[in-house]
């Protein structure tokens, strides 16, 4: 039956992107899924807020991620906290997602957004980058970005700022969930966005050297970490120069735990009532050895 | 009514010297009454992956199923078991796909990597990834399991002294919220 052979179909299909090959799998037994968002549950999920229930929280972001222009290339900054509501859910995120080996973006709003958004591009730039033996452009990744947010409406809540050193020299973009891009020397977004514009402002100018460009950077997103609350905990930095990239994650740590109690909980054996106890011991694999190669 | 509060859950995992705990509340109920108290939260993938799911109950029996065969299939075809981070992968696709209509799920993931290191994650309902080196928690007790967990954990727990500390973290949680509770189910890989 058609049902039963396309779920045994490869699903390495070539129109597929690798990202979303898996989904093409078995997404549904009938027809085989595209890739791309499925709006299957939409119906049930608009009859259940109909009937008062109401729809969840997603976790956002709440962020303070910054970008700057300096004399070499492009420094790029982020605070590391996941909020989801009032309480942080992740104090050590990371918020500077790859692209390509010399484009970084930082991302800001619904966290499955930029994280799926970013995914991607870079998947898509990969492609590319295959297919055209080139280095990736800045410029290229920022016009499949502003295309997928367009094209959704602002639908997927993701705020980015994207940098990167090409051919063409060092790129720096700010890209709203609408879809629309700004092209600036230096620039921040999410929600600390005040905080670190304020500090760009007063110290920013032209031509900085790379410990300049860092400590400036820092600077910004500590005044997000310290004056918005829905920033914190570690300052991020990655610096883009013409044929390096380095990635300090967790540059500064400036919010140490030191409420540590040094007694700390110890719960002794036999402490909690067990009702019952059940050990399965685990069962070891066959090792499928490496077969011979195939004759050419 | 919130979705995510309609059954009440809590589930809770964290990592110890080459070991990992998983660890869920028993009771399923319809708003403020209660239907079952064995209910199960914790789904096994393989022998050293589980996944807890709390929230809507009928979407985490769905998300399981379709996990379930997806590794299957998954299996059949690698002819070995999914690693922890690549079905963490899986998961995060499976729920962003959903992004507009999506399963009122908040999974989290416990397994064995590599070299047997433990693996643990959580995600929000489309898929947001969240990877942790001490604990997660997740569902309607997650407040209070975060300030629980937070005081209560140590790095490089023995499989004993996890059991006890997990257990007395999901007891002490699930008894700050009414909608969760019934007793935990702990398992220690």
């Amino acid at each position: 039956t058609r049902a039963s052979a396309s779920s045994v179909r490869p699903c390495a299909a070539a129109n597929i992107s690798p990202r979303e090959g898996f989904l093409g799998m078995a997404g549904s037994m009938e027809l085989p899924t595209k890739g791309g968002f499925s709006f299957d549950l939409c119906r049930r999920n608009a009859m259940l807020e109909k009937n008062g229930l109401k729809m969840p929280g997603f976790r956002k972001t709440g962020t303070t991620i910054v970008g700057l222009v300096f004399a070499d290339g492009v420094v790029l900054g982020a605070d590391t906290r996941a909020t989801e509501g009032p309480i942080v859910a992740d104090k050590n995120c990371e918020k500077i997602h790859f692209m390509a080996p010399n484009i970084y973006c930082c991302g800001a709003g619904t966290a499955a957004d930029t994280e799926a958004v970013t995914d991607m591009v870079s998947s898509q730039l990969q492609l590319h980058r295959y297919a055209t033996s080139r280095e990736s452009r800045v410029v290229t990744a920022l016009t499949l970005l502003k295309t997928h947010l367009f094209n959704y409406q602002g639908h997927v809540s993701a705020a980015l700022v994207l940098g990167g050193v090409d051919v063409t020299g060092p790129h720096l973009h700010t890209v709203y969930p609408h879809g629309s891009t700004d092209t600036l020397p230096f620039a921040t977004m999410g929600s600390g966005s005040l905080a670190a514009m304020s500090v760009f402002e007063s110290k920013y100018r032209e031509g900085l050297t790379r410990e300049e460009g860092i400590a400036l950077v820092a600077e910004a997103i500590r005044a997000g970490i310290f004056n918005d609350l829905g920033s914190g905990s570690n300052v991020d930095v990655c610096v883009i120069t013409k044929g390096n990239t380095e990635y300090l994650r967790n540059h500064e740590l400036p919010n140490p735990r030191t409420f540590v109690s040094s007694k700390g909980y110890s719960f002794n054996k036999g402490h909690t009532e067990v009702l019952s106890t059940k050990i399965t011991q685990l069962k070891l694999k066959p090792e499928v050895a490496d077969g011979d190669a195939m004759e050419e | 009514p919130q979705i995510f509060e309609y059954n009440g859950s809590a589930v809770v995992a964290m990592v110890g010297k080459n070991c990992f705990a998983i660890a869920s509340d028993r009771r399923l109920g319809v708003q403020l009454q209660t239907v079952a108290t064995d209910f199960q939260r914790v789904f096994k993938i393989h022998g050293k992956l589980y996944i807890g799911l709390s929230g809507l109950a009928t979407d985490a029996q769905t998300l399981y199923q379709r996990l379930a065969f997806k590794h299957k299939l998954y299996q059949l075809r690698e002819e070995r078991d999914m690693k922890p981070e690549t079905f963490a992968s899986l998961v995060s696709a499976l729920l962003y796909e959903k992004r507009f209509g999506p399963y009122f799920c908040q999974p989290i993931i416990a397994g064995l990597g590599e070299k047997d290191q433990p693996f643990i994650c959580t995600m929000d309902c489309i898929g947001a990834k969240e990877l942790a080196k001490d604990f997660v928690v997740s569902g309607t007790a997650s407040e209070s399991l975060y300030g629980a967990c937070e005081s209560m954990y140590k790095p490089d727990m023995e499989p004993e002294e996890l059991f006890e500390t997990i257990s007395q973290a999901l007891l002490s949680s699930v008894d700050r919220d009414c909608l969760s509770g019934w007793g935990g189910y702990v398992l220690i890989v």
